[in-house]
Formats: structure tokens, C-alpha cells, sequence
């Protein structure tokens, strides 16, 4: 088995094969969604064998080099994933495997609903493998495109702003990005990820930089971090995302909060921190406040909506507040044995957030989107009450995604979440603090959203509100079962993406 | 080979316009089958030339009185530009399957200015040069004044006119260079090597770039494009913006890059930062990517859009030539090609697919109509060809747009700032058109969608769909695989950049 | 006075003037019973066969001096100049067919014949006196065929006009010849030019300007440069085509010949011995310091040339903007390309380029002209009458004709491939290598970019017979003969503008024989 798939270009297998699949699917008509389903459920089975083939020392493996793509602009095509690559391809095949099993009401135009959502996938594959910047580019554009036309063309009632909020935030944030490794590149004449993370370690990065351009090292960090701001989001370039979460279709916004939220913090981590760690511990506070503003205020907006999609919408943002916090804690300089514990424990704790929230995330939404679907459109918090009792599958299934989403110790929501504090409160102990609140906020809001729509007296006419359909449950009890395994046994995930941490946590000089 | 693709669109033209004007049926495939053929040879000739330098293909001695020869040669910019021709004439012939008035003579013009497009690419004798250059005005304009649109016969005169005037004015330059260079050749290599003296340079130079920069679109004397653009017919604005306008481009680089290098040298004074001719023009392009494209963003004629867009990336073009250093100057020649096929694609979409059925291009009534319903098919190649115009990763504009970027910025880091925000722009006005063309948020009334079902659209024929077909998959391949085209002009350019012409 | 040798070298225009008086021997004797259209196809005939006869005799005419003075040259310019008229004349002899605005053909042969043998005279001419014969045998017969449309009412005027203003011209040109012939003693043109010279330092400068400008003034007037080109517009849209298309074609050809020997005889005193004269003259003279250039012969002349050649260069193309007979634009293109002729003319070379590329230019303009003033003829015959809108639609009327007016033209705008381009590159071309400094590609670029002027009015007939759509849709019927004529003649564009190594070498050859 090993020998047979040692010369197969797997990455780019990978990549390739929801564009095949978008290609089938545009002509497919009312069977794209059959045919999205086997794609990624292809992409899935792969995924799960490049994530086995993963090397155990925490490298990058899998590498697929061929240099002279564009050689006068550095431009090289270099694929590869270590542990926290192949976690992220894991994601996001299993995320859209569950939005295209989502999406069965999709009437209007469905071939082109389930291409775009294929070709969304191939620019995830993309983005997670790559490691030249141009490629990186390519796909985080290339997924750019189809999520806003998802937006536009089967969202909510006032999906044209939406739509249009999040591609001009999107795309400033790409301008930035772009801007910053332009001028990188213009020092260096290297675009590898590789290459200048060595050189960041080695300190040649900021004498290039310094020389040629003078001392605009920060810049170029705020420049790249400001494009990973708007993804993930950061406060304060979070708001086109609630109206986007809220007018997209919900399957779509499964995808956008369970893997295209993850490319902004992937980003940070692959991009990000490797070659402006120096300048990001510079700016450690500035950012961990931002990060705590992120954890904080998300949670409070949360309690403040009266949309079930803006809550989790908001609750996204908080949650993904979390993966910030670790990231920008463990930015400190030299340090001690316990520092690199609590740093290799924040890592892992924000990688393992990722995945996590991840799957809670998309899981939620799919309920969302239930719930939408046998209400006749309504999904306010106060719409319902007492659905436990007409449909207890549902309300006990949704139950357990929503207590994973809270931290309950047992789901996988809460292993994540310890870790990162487990790792920030020794390196950041005020931004620690103040982000328990944060959690306190989460545990009331969601803990509001089961009692007012699950507990309580159940009015007249949600009565005959239908329960799970067995076709339902069993797509959704993988997941659910998923939440399980994970909380109870991380090490599944931690096993191969802790040698990544210390892999990456070795090379990377603040 | 290369020479073949001249010969044939000229037998063609002629032959073509012998055909009865009452079977259009014929003349179309006649016209599709030449213009196929001389695709053909184009990649025949690109292919086979792969990995060569400068090719000589004829030498003839046409006046050996004054030492003028019938020169053909290609070096891998002309090889480049050459295969962008072929793409362009099939693409042009497929999107004018429709035209029915006088359609032998429409080919016959057709096919006559692809020959003399052709001849300029090919030429390496500059009167030769200077011929084919003068042949493909005047179908240009006939093309335009007969089956044109808004304001045709205006904007065929203006547009023949410009172009005269540009012409006219490359012949000064040509006699005078011809002259004193000794009078004993008009070869491109003779001349470049004549060792034309500094001063002569010095005025000729921005002599004979005017002169084909005015073809080229460069701002101010672009004002002939839009209204010429949005004058012709589909097929002819496509090849105008596509093709015609690169010849001025290619003319800078050929005739007044190549032949006075001199004239680019600094002046030994500098009045208000600009200090030679380089940075006059190179200042010149910067204003017209930025003017182009805030232009564009104001204008409610969805053609307009896009004809100002052209000026906006030709404006690239010409900062690419004035950067003169090896990846500018690459990244200029890739971007003649790409904005050939992308300009041809969105002109093929707003003119042939949009306009030809809903009667109007004001982007105003086309918010109203609904398109991404009612043509899905020009919806979502616009979207494709948006994309390519914007300059995003995948496409041929990327590349070639960032290169441009890094030459200008080793040049003059101003003028890449500059063009930077012109790309921006450049998304804007495109996200623009997009939204407001096909993709307008607004519901259809009940009256509209009854009046939209009395009145259908007439679908989309195959001879579109393969033309939108063979446009995105050029731009695709070159834009995933750019070096398919760069290992031909990377060792072009850096002949010409090292002395001469080669 | 050797008069075999007169005779023989005068052949070719004894042979003309038989076939005038053949013309109307046969006419007016054998033919009075016979149709207009036989009477007319007869006397074109004759006329035909005359210039054969005529251009046979060309080729075996020798030069005529009486004692040390040539009077009449052979070969050169003379030799080309004289083929090119007799075969133009006879283009517009079988344009003269299928016409009938006379009714008298044998007169107007004949008149044509013997307009030809002055300019048969002109051409070869070395001599003042025997300039201004053959110049007025020209004229005359010129006036005369302007007025042969006796139902028009624009001929009269027009021949009235022609002649008022021609009558004086050549009184100037006969006075200013007077002068020249005081100043040198001689009237042979050589001996005139160096007695001009010799007489330099006597003061005799301001006469020898005065002279220079009046015969301008006579000259100018023969090829329609401005401000003495008056009578052209109304001659060109008076006289009957055939008769427009002789003057403009046979006329300029004949004075441009005219100024050739004017010009190559002021240079041919220099080839013996470059330099030496005029610096003799220069340092002979009292009073004026040897780097200070007198006006000589030469430079007074050419300054007179760059005047007329700028402003007729000017004036003809802007004149012509806003025209709406094309008859009336066709006059003054023919104005502007006077002035672009004449600056060729003011950068005369020493050696034979220049002649050439002169002799280039006005035989491919004649052609061109005989064609364009055929299908203006065949059009006016259709549609009653040469306005703009007489053109509308001519695609549709007759395509060939169409195609032929396309041709002819363009290549009058100076598109390439065609001949028109290739005779101003030429001349262009030659300016610039005898001139040099900054004047010659000035005025360069100045023809250059009025040349490009030009193409708007050219094209607003084309758009017209192209574009526009159509008032009246009858086919229109041409002459086979005459349909015949001008598709050879747009042939001959095409295929001398592709190949123009073929006319060159043509003219080329006669230089080398001599």
C-alpha cells in the first residue's frame, strides 16, 4: 500500500478532484447533488489517507515540488501538508460532505449550487497544501468567487449587500495581503513559505527588507495580518460576517464558518506567524487585545441577537476568538522549558479548536437549517419553545452540538478550548482572565437557545413539529458520534498533529 | 509556415469578396475555414519555433534601388503575437455568425486586416512593416462605418483618422531614419545597427512612439478607442481592442524601442521629475491605467466600460515597455496577449451575446432584465472574464500584470504605486458592470416576467458557445501555465533589450 | 539651320499633327453620314494610332541643337516624360468613347493631338523661346478642349476663366523670360542659367528675382500651384471628362517635365567641375564677404518653390475638406499634390534621384487621375450630375466600379500597397537625401501630415459609394471599353504600387541610355 501510493501526486489529486466533480456537476442538473455527494465523498476517503500518511516527526511531507513554474517572479509549484495541513484537509472534506448532505432542497439551479460548492472545496484543498505564495493566492481567491456567488444567488432577502460586504472585505484584505509579499518578494526573490520562514528564523528576512525598503518590516506584518483579520474575523473587521452567515443559505454557511473561517487562522499559522513572528511579538498586545475584544464582544453580541443564525454567527466569531488568543499568546520571545509547554499547549489547543469548532459549527447550522426548513422560514430565538417534546431526536441531537459548541468536558468543544487555556494562562494571564468571560457569556447564551427552544410549554402549533427523518439522523449521527470520540479521545487528533506543534514551534523565532 | 498565415487571410479577403453576398451560409464557413487555417499555421509556426531565436523566413529584395526588401522574420514575440492573431481571427469569425448584410464584403474586410495584422508581427523590414501597418486602416474602417452600431460612421472616421495621423507620423520617422542611416536599407536589423546618432534619436524616438502609441490607446491620444469601439461590430471591436491596438504596442517596441535605444537616455535636465522620454511616456501609461479605469467605474453604456477598460490595460502594456528591464518588458508582451483574448471575450459577451439580444447596452435596462436568469451563459462567462480582467491568480492577467508591477517597481516605485491603484479600480468598475449588468439584485415583477416570456431570447448558438470556449481556455492555460508563453519571449525580449533588434 | 536634323527630331510631334489633320480629313470627309457613336470610336481610333505612331518615333527622335545650344533634348526626363504623355492621352482618348457631349469628335481628336505635340515640345524643351511655343500650343488647345461642351454653360465659364487667366500667365512668363534673356544674353536654357551667374556681381540680383518670380507665376499656373491655381477647380469641373482628365494627367505631366530641365540645367553646369564656378563667381564679387550667400539662381529658386509647394500644399487639402463636387475636390488634391511635387522640385538633386522620383510620381498621379475622372464620368453620365450624393450607394449600382474608385483613391490618400504610397515614399524619400538640415524634414513632415489630411475627403466619396445607403438602386452600365480601361488601370496601381521596381527601372533605363 505504501509503495503504491509513493509516486502518486496525492495533493494534487486532491485538489483536482472537486474540479473535475464541478465540472460534472454544472451539466448534471437535478443530479449534481448525487454527484456532489460522491466527490466529496472521494475527497473525504483521500483526505483521511494523506492525513494517515502524515510524517511522524512533524515535518512536511507528501511534497510535491516542480520549480520553474513562472521562475522570474519566484513563482514555484510546491505542495505539501504536515500534520496541521492534512488536519485542515480532514476539516474541510468532512464539512463539505456535510453541507452538500445539507443541501437537499436545492431547487434553483442546482447543478451551478453544487459546482460552486465543488470548486469552494478544490480552493480549500488549495489553499491547505500549498506552500508557494502564488498558489496560496490562487486558491484563497479562487474560493472567494464561489462563496460570494453562493451568497448572492440562494441567500436570504437582502443577500445582495451581504454578498457584497463580504467580497469588499474579503478582497481589501486580499489587496493587503498580496501588497505585503509583493514587496516581500521584491526584497527576497523568493515567494516559498519554506524559504522565508528559514530566513525569518535566521533574521535575513528583515536585513533583505530593511535594505531594500527600508524599515517597513511592520507594515509588511500588519499588511498580512490585517488580510487574516478579515477572514477569521478579527475584531474589528468582523462585521461583514453576520450578515453573511445570516443571509447565506445554510448550507453554505457551513461552509464558510466550518472551513473558510479556518483559512484565515490556518493562514496565521502557516503564513503568518513563521515569517513575522518577530514583528507579531512586538505587537503582542495590541493584538492579544484584539483577540480578547474578539472573545468577549462575540459572546455578548451573541446574547444580544434574536436570529438562531446570528447567535451561532456571533458564537463563530467568539469561538474562533479562541484560536486568536492561543496564537498571539504564544508569540513571546525565548524561553523556558514550562514557556514551551504552555506554547506547544496553546498551539495544539487552537489547532485542535479549529477542528473542533469546525465540525460543532457546521453541525449547528445543519440543525439551523432544519429547524428553517419545518418552520416555514422562521428562526428566531423566541419562534419556538418546547420542541423537545414533539421532536426529542432532534432536540437531543442538537443538544449535544450545542453543549460541544459550550465546552462541556466530554465533547470535543471543551478539549480544545483547555488547552488553549491551559497554554495562554501562564503566557497571558490578564488576557486569560478577562476571556473566561467570554466562556461564562457563551455558556448563558447557549444554554438560552436550549431552554427557549427546546424546554418550556410547547405552543399549539409547533405541536406536530416533525422529528428527524431516519435519513436525517443517520447523516447526522456520524458527526454527533465524532463529537463523542473526540471529546473523549483527542489523542486521535493530538497524536499526530503534537509532533507538527513541536516541529513548527523549533522553527518559528519570535 | 508563419508566412503562410499572411497569404492565406489576403487570398481569402480577395476571394470572399467575390462570393455572392446572398448565401451568407457560405461565405461564413468559408471565412471560419481560412481564418482556422491560419490559426493553424500560427501554432504550427509558434510550436516549431519553440526554443529558437530569430527566424528569417523570406528575403526578398523588393526596391533594391533604395535597399528595400521583402523581409519576414520572427523572433518569439512576433511568434507570440502571432498565435494571439490566429485565436483572435477564429474567435472574431464564430461571434459574427450572425451578420447578414453584405456578409461576403464583411469577411473580405475581415480577412483582409487579419493579413495585414499578421504582416506587422511578421515583418522585418521596417517599410514592410510600414506597409502591412497602413493596410489594416482601411478595412478597419469600412468594417465599422457599414455594420457598426452607435454612431458608426463618426466613430470609423475618427478611428481611421487617429490612426492616419499615427501612421503618418511613423513615416516621418521612417524617411528620416532611413535617410540618415545612409540610405542603403530599411531592414529592422540594418537600421538598428546603422549607429543612428544620440540627437537623431532623441527627437525621433518619441516621434515614431507617438505615432504608434496612438494606436496603442496611450492617454491622450486614446479617444479614438471608446467611441470606436463601441461604434464597430462585435467581431471588429473585438480584433480592434484585441489585436489592432497591440500593433501600436508592438510597434513601440519593435521600431522605437528597438531602433532608438537612444532616445530613452536621460536629458541632463529634469523639469518637475521627469528626465527623459522613458519617463514621460512611462508617466503618460500610469495616467492612462489610472484615467481608464475611473472612467470606466462612470460610465452607464456597458461597451464603454469595457473599451475604456482596454485603454486602462493597454496603459500596462506601455509602462511595461518603459520599464525596460528584462521581467517589465516580459510581463508587457505577455500582457498584449492576455488582454487579447480577455478583451476579445468581453466584447464578445457584451456585444454579440448581451446586445445582440436585448437591444440596448445601457446597464440601467439591463439591471432590469434579469440576465443571470434569462442568459446564464453570457452571465457566467462574463463572470469568467471579469475575473481575468481583474487580474486574479488562474488567469493570463496575473502574471502578466505582476510583472509589469515588478519591472515598473525596480524602474520607479511610483509608477508601480500608481498602477496599483488602477488594478483596484480596475476590480471595481468590473465588479460594477458585473453586478449591475447580470447579477442586479432585484425580483421581476409580474408584468416583467410576462413580458420576458412573450419575448424570449434567442438561445445561444453553438458558434458561441465554442467561441466563449476557445477565449477562457486560452486564458486559463496561459494563466496556469504561463511559461508555455514566456519561454518564447523571455529570450526575445532580451535580444532586444541587449542591442538592437537582434 | 540643319533641318533634317529638326526634322528628325521632331518626328514624334509631326507624327501627331498628321494624324490631327488624318482626324479630320476622315471625319469631316467619309463620315458624315455615319452615327455619333461610330464618328466618335473612329477619331479615338485614329487618335490612338497617332500616339503610337508618335511614341514609335519617340524612340528613335534624337536631341537638336543649333549650334552650341540645345534646344531639344532626347532621352531623360524628355524620353520618359514624352511616353508617358502619349500614353495617357491615349487613355483619355478611349475614355473619349461612350461619351457624347460633342458632336463634333474629328475637332476635338484632332484639338487633343495637337495639344500633345506641345506637350511633346514642352518636354523636351532646353530652349526659352522654344518653352513658351510649345507652352502656349499646349494652352491653347487646352482653353479650347475646356469649352468643347457647347450645351454646358460651366464650360464656357470655365474655358473664359482658363483663358483670362492663362493669357496672362504667360505674358508674365514671356516677360520674365525677357529678362533672363538681358541678364544672359541667350535664350538656350543652359547658357541663361550660367550668364546668370556670370552676371552676379553687376547688381543684376534684384532683376534676376524679379524675373525668377514672374516666370513662377507662368509656371505655377500650368500646374496649378497656389495662389495661381484659380481656374483649376472650375476647369476640372467644367470641361467634359475626357477633356478634365487630359488636363489633369497630360498637362501637369508635360510642365513637370518642364521643370525638371529648368531644374537639372540649373545643377548641370556644376557636374564638370563641382564648386569651382560658383566660388569664382562668389569671390569676383565687390564689396559682399565670400561666406555670405548671394542669391543666385538656384536659391532663389528654390526658395520660390518652398513657397508655392507649402501653400499649395496647405491651401489644397483644406480647400478640399470642403468640398461637395467631387470634380471640384479632385482639383484641388491635384492642388496638393502639385505642392508635394514641388517640393521635390525645391531639393533638386545633382544626380538624377530626384528627376526620377519626380517623373515617378506624376506618371502614377496622371494614371490615377484618368481613372478617377473616367469613373466621375461614368457616374455624372448615370446619376446627372458629380455631387457627393451622386455616389451614393455605388457599391450596390456597380460593384467593379465601386472597387475601382476604392482603389484609385487610396491610393490617391497614399495607401499602401498601393502606387500612390510608393510614389510619395519615393519622393520623400529623395527630398531628404539631397536636403539636409532641418528645413527638408520639416516640410517632410509637413506634406506628410497633410497627405494624411487628405484621407478624409477621400474617404467621405468612399463612405458614400460604401456605406451609405442608396437613393437610387439601377444598376449601372458601363462601356465595355471603357469598363475595360479602368479595371486595367486600378490594375496597374495595384500591381505598380506591389512591385514599384518595375516603373522605376522603366524610368531608370532612359537615364542609363543617356
Amino acid at each position: 500500500m505504501n509503495d503504491f501510493a509513493a509516486g502518486l501526486p496525492l495533493l494534487t489529486l486532491l485538489t483536482v478532484l472537486p474540479l473535475i466533480g464541478a465540472a460534472i456537476a454544472f451539466f448534471s442538473g437535478r443530479h449534481a447533488r448525487g454527484v456532489a455527494l460522491l466527490i466529496t465523498l472521494a475527497s473525504l476517503a483521500l483526505a483521511l489517507f494523506i492525513w494517515s500518511r502524515v510524517p511522524s516527526d512533524g515535518g512536511i511531507g507528501l511534497v510535491e515540488l516542480h520549480r520553474h513554474w513562472v521562475p522570474s517572479l519566484g513563482i514555484e509549484y510546491h505542495l505539501g501538508v504536515d500534520g496541521l495541513g492534512a488536519l485542515m484537509l480532514v476539516l474541510s472534506a468532512i464539512v463539505t460532505l456535510m453541507s452538500v448532505d445539507a443541501a437537499h432542497r436545492v431547487h434553483h439551479m442546482p447543478g451551478l449550487f453544487f459546482g460552486l460548492v465543488l470548486i469552494l472545496e478544490s480552493g480549500l484543498f488549495g489553499s491547505f497544501t500549498a506552500l508557494n505564495f502564488f498558489h496560496w493566492f490562487l486558491f484563497w481567491e479562487l474560493s472567494l468567487i464561489p462563496a460570494f456567488f453562493l451568497i448572492k444567488l440562494w441567500g436570504g432577502p437582502r443577500r445582495g449587500p451581504a454578498a457584497t460586504q463580504f467580497f469588499i472585505y474579503t478582497m481589501a484584505g486580499s489587496v493587503a495581503l498580496l501588497l505585503s509579499f509583493l514587496a516581500i518578494f521584491l526584497c527576497t526573490h523568493s515567494m516559498d513559505f519554506g524559504e522565508l520562514t528559514a530566513m525569518a528564523t535566521s533574521g535575513a528576512l528583515t536585513q533583505a527588507v530593511t535594505a531594500h525598503l527600508g524599515p517597513v518590516m511592520i507594515w509588511l506584518a500588519i499588511g498580512v495580518l490585517a488580510g487574516f483579520a478579515v477572514k477569521v474575523p478579527m475584531m474589528p473587521f468582523h462585521t461583514w460576517l453576520p450578515a453573511a452567515y445570516a443571509e447565506a443559505p445554510s448550507p453554505v454557511t457551513m461552509l464558510l464558518t466550518g472551513a473558510m473561517s479556518k483559512m484565515g487562522v490556518y493562514g496565521l499559522l502557516r503564513i503568518a506567524l513563521p515569517i513575522f513572528g518577530v514583528q507579531i511579538a512586538q505587537m503582542r498586545v495590541p493584538l492579544l487585545v484584539l483577540a480578547v475584544a474578539t472573545v468577549v464582544m462575540g459572546a455578548w453580541a451573541a446574547a444580544a441577537q434574536k436570529d438562531l443564525k446570528r447567535v451561532l454567527a456571533y458564537s463563530s466569531v467568539n469561538h474562533l476568538g479562541y484560536c486568536l488568543l492561543g496564537i498571539f499568546a504564544l508569540a513571546i520571545p525565548a524561553s523556558g522549558a514550562a514557556a514551551q509547554a504552555s506554547q506547544a499547549a496553546a498551539l495544539n489547543g487552537a489547532i485542535l479548536q479549529m477542528f473542533n469548532h469546525g465540525i460543532t459549527a457546521a453541525a449547528l447550522f445543519w440543525f439551523i437549517a432544519m429547524i428553517q426548513f419545518r418552520s416555514g422560514g422562521l428562526r428566531g430565538i423566541d419562534d419556538f419553545g418546547g420542541l423537545r417534546k414533539p421532536a426529542p431526536i432532534f432536540a437531543g441531537l442538537m443538544g449535544i452540538a450545542l453543549f460541544s459548541s459550550l465546552g462541556l468536558p466530554g465533547l470535543n468543544g471543551f478539549v480544545g478550548e483547555f488547552l488553549t487555556f491551559r497554554g495562554v494562562f501562564p503566557l497571558a494571564w490578564v488576557a486569560a482572565t478577562i476571556s473566561v468571560l467570554g466562556l461564562l457569556v457563551t455558556a448563558a447564551v447557549i444554554l438560552t437557545v436550549i431552554q427557549k427552544v427546546f424546554t418550556g410549554p410547547v405552543p399549539e402549533h409547533w405541536a406536530s413539529f416533525p422529528d428527524l427523518h431516519s435519513s436525517e439522523w443517520m447523516s447526522l449521527a456520524p458527526v454527533i458520534g465524532l463529537m463523542f470520540l473526540l471529546g473523549l479521545v483527542p489523542q486521535l487528533i493530538v497524536g499526530t498533529i503534537n509532533p507538527t506543534v513541536q516541529s513548527l514551534l523549533a522553527h518559528w523565532r519570535f | 509556415m508563419l508566412a503562410w498565415t499572411i497569404y492565406i487571410s489576403f487570398a481569402g479577403a480577395l476571394v470572399a469578396a467575390l462570393l455572392p453576398s446572398n448565401k451568407p451560409v457560405v461565405v461564413r464557413w468559408f471565412a471560419l475555414g481560412v481564418s482556422i487555417l491560419g490559426l493553424a499555421h500560427a501554432v504550427g509556426g509558434f510550436v516549431a519555433g519553440m526554443g529558437q531565436g530569430r527566424n528569417v523566413i523570406v528575403d526578398v529584395a523588393w526596391v533594391p534601388s533604395m535597399g528595400i526588401h521583402y523581409l519576414l522574420a520572427a523572433d518569439g514575440i512576433s511568434r507570440v503575437l502571432v498565435l494571439l492573431t490566429g485565436i483572435a481571427s477564429v474567435a472574431g469569425v464564430l461571434f459574427s455568425w450572425n451578420i447578414d448584410l453584405r456578409t461576403n464584403q464583411f469577411f473580405a474586410f475581415y480577412l483582409a486586416l487579419i493579413g495585414g495584422v499578421y504582416g506587422v508581427f511578421l515583418s522585418g523590414d521596417l517599410f514592410l512593416l510600414f506597409v502591412f501597418y497602413e493596410i489594416a486602416i482601411i478595412p478597419k474602417y469600412f468594417l465599422i462605418a457599414i455594420w457598426g452600431s452607435t454612431r458608426r460612421e463618426y466613430g470609423a472616421m475618427k478611428l481611421a483618422l487617429y490612426s492616419f495621423v499615427g501612421s503618418a507620423m511613423v513615416l516621418i520617422g521612417l524617411l528620416a531614419a532611413y535617410v540618415a542611416a545612409g540610405s542603403h536599407s530599411t531592414g529592422l536589423v540594418d537600421l538598428a545597427h546603422a549607429g543612428l546618432p544620440a540627437s537623431f534619436q532623441m527627437w525621433c524616438f518619441p516621434l515614431v512612439f507617438v505615432g504608434f502609441a496612438i494606436l496603442a490607446g496611450m492617454w491622450p491620444f486614446h479617444t479614438w478607442a471608446p467611441t470606436g469601439h463601441v461604434a464597430a461590430p462585435t467581431a471588429a471591436s473585438m480584433l480592434l481592442a484585441g489585436v489592432v491596438m497591440k500593433l501600436g504596442a508592438y510597434g513601440c517596441l519593435r521600431v522605437g524601442i528597438g531602433l532608438f535605444p537612444h532616445g530613452l537616455d536621460p536629458w541632463g535636465f529634469t523639469l518637475l521629475g521627469i528626465g527623459s522620454w522613458r519617463d514621460v511616456f512611462a508617466w503618460l501609461a500610469v495616467i492612462g491605467i489610472v484615467y481608464g479605469a475611473l472612467v470606466a467605474l462612470a460610465q452607464s453604456d456597458f461597451k464603454f466600460v469595457i473599451g475604456y477598460s482596454s485603454v486602462s490595460h493597454m496603459g500596462f502594456v506601455l509602462l511595461g515597455l518603459m520599464t525596460l528591464n528584462q521581467i517589465g518588458v516580459d510581463g508587457a508582451v505577455l500582457q498584449m496577449f492576455s488582454h487579447g483574448i480577455i478583451a476579445g471575450l468581453l466584447f464578445a459577451i457584451v456585444g454579440r451575446i448581451v446586445y445582440d439580444r436585448t437591444h440596448t447596452r445601457q446597464l440601467d435596462e439591463l439591471e432590469k432584465m434579469h440576465l443571470s436568469r434569462r442568459l446564464p451563459f453570457a452571465a457566467w462567462a462574463f463572470v469568467v472574464a471579469g475575473i481575468a480582467s481583474m487580474g486574479l491568480p488562474g488567469f493570463s492577467g496575473f502574471v502578466a500584470e505582476l510583472q509589469v508591477l515588478v519591472g515598473a517597481w525596480r524602474a520607479n516605485p511610483w509608477w508601480a504605486a500608481a498602477s496599483g491603484i488602477g488594478i483596484i479600480v480596475g476590480v471595481a468598475y468590473t465588479w460594477r458592470a458585473l453586478q449591475k449588468a447580470f447579477f442586479s439584485d432585484a425580483l421581476p415583477t409580474a408584468h416583467e416576467l410576462e413580458s420576458e416570456q412573450a419575448h424570449p431570447f434567442a438561445p445561444i448558438c453553438w458558434s458561441e458557445m465554442a467561441g466563449v470556449a476557445l477565449l477562457v481556455a486560452c486564458t486559463l492555460v496561459v494563466g496556469v501555465y504561463p511559461r508555455i508563453l514566456l519561454d518564447s519571449i523571455e529570450p526575445a525580449v532580451k535580444a532586444l533589450l541587449a542591442g538592437g533588434v537582434q | 539651320m540643319n533641318y533634317a536634323a529638326l526634322f528628325h527630331a521632331t518626328l514624334p510631334e509631326t507624327a501627331l499633327e498628321i494624324a490631327a489633320l488624318l482626324v479630320l480629313v476622315v471625319d469631316l470627309g467619309f463620315l458624315r453620314k455615319a452615327t455619333l457613336q461610330a464618328r466618335i470610336a473612329v477619331a479615338a481610333l485614329i487618335g490612338i494610332a497617332g500616339c503610337s505612331a508618335a511614341l514609335w518615333a519617340v524612340s528613335i527622335a534624337g536631341p537638336y541643337s543649333a549650334g552650341n545650344d540645345l534646344l531639344l533634348s532626347a532621352g531623360g526626363s524628355a524620353g520618359v516624360a514624352q511616353v508617358a504623355i502619349l500614353i495617357l492621352t491615349a487613355l483619355t482618348l478611349l475614355l473619349f468613347i461612350d461619351t457624347g457631349f460633342t458632336r463634333n469628335p474629328g475637332e476635338y481628336v484632332s484639338v487633343v493631338l495637337m495639344a500633345v505635340a506641345g506637350g511633346l515640345l514642352i518636354s523636351a524643351a532646353q530652349d526659352l523661346l522654344v518653352i513658351f511655343t510649345g507652352l502656349e500650343l499646349l494652352s491653347l488647345d487646352l482653353y479650347i478642349l475646356t469649352a468643347f461642351n457647347k450645351q454646358s454653360g460651366k464650360s464656357a465659364e470655365a474655358a473664359i476663366k482658363y483663358y483670362l487667366f492663362g493669357g496672362m500667365s504667360a505674358a508674365f512668363l514671356l516677360f520674365g523670360f525677357s529678362y533672363l534673356y538681358g541678364i544672359s544674353g541667350s535664350t538656350s536654357l543652359h547658357s541663361v542659367i550660367l550668364g546668370t551667374y556670370r552676371a552676379l556681381g553687376t547688381g543684376t540680383g534684384p532683376l534676376l528675382y524679379l524675373s525668377l518670380v514672374m516666370i513662377a507665376v507662368g509656371l505655377a499656373f500650368k500646374v496649378a500651384a497656389v495662389p495661381f491655381h484659380l481656374w483649376a477647380p472650375d476647369t476640372y469641373e467644367g470641361a467634359p471628362a475626357p477633356a478634365a482628365a487630359f488636363i489633369a494627367s497630360v498637362s501637369k505631366v508635360a510642365s513637370f517635365a518642364l521643370l525638371i530641365s529648368i531644374g537639372t540645367a540649373s545643377w548641370h553646369f556644376f557636374d564638370s567641375s563641382p564648386g569651382t564656378v560658383y566660388v569664382a563667381v562668389v569671390a569676383h564679387l565687390p564689396g559682399t564677404p565670400a561666406s555670405r550667400p548671394y542669391l543666385d539662381f538656384r536659391s532663389g529658386w528654390m526658395l520660390i518653390l518652398v513657397v508655392l509647394s507649402v501653400a499649395s500644399m496647405v491651401f489644397g487639402n483644406l480647400a478640399a475638406l470642403a468640398q461637395s463636387s467631387v470634380r471640384r475636390l479632385l482639383a484641388y488634391s491635384a492642388i496638393a499634390h502639385a505642392g508635394y511635387i514641388l517640393l521635390g522640385l525645391a531639393f533638386f538633386s545633382y544626380s538624377n534621384t530626384s528627376a526620377k522620383a519626380i517623373l515617378y510620381y506624376i506618371i502614377t498621379y496622371g494614371l490615377t487621375t484618368v481613372g478617377a475622372f473616367g469613373v466621375v464620368g461614368v457616374v455624372e453620365r448615370a446619376a446627372g450630375s458629380d455631387r457627393m450624393d451622386a455616389f451614393l450607394g455605388l457599391n450596390k449600382r456597380s460593384p467593379l466600379l465601386a472597387a475601382v474608385l476604392l482603389i484609385l483613391f487610396l491610393s490617391l490618400a497614399g495607401i499602401p500597397p498601393l502606387v500612390g504610397f510608393w510614389a510619395k515614399f519615393n519622393l520623400f524619400a529623395a527630398v531628404l537625401r539631397v536636403g539636409s538640415g532641418r528645413m527638408p524634414i520639416t516640410l517632410v513632415a509637413l506634406a506628410i501630415a497633410f497627405s494624411a489630411v487628405s484621407l478624409y475627403y477621400y474617404l467621405q466619396v468612399l463612405k458614400r459609394a460604401y456605406v451609405m445607403p442608396a437613393t437610387d438602386e439601377t444598376p449601372i452600365r458601363v462601356h465595355p471599353v471603357t469598363l475595360t480601361l479602368l479595371v486595367v488601370i486600378a490594375a496597374a496601381v495595384v500591381a505598380m504600387g506591389c512591385f514599384p521596381s518595375l516603373l522605376q527601372d522603366w524610368i531608370a533605363s532612359f537615364y542609363a541610355a543617356m
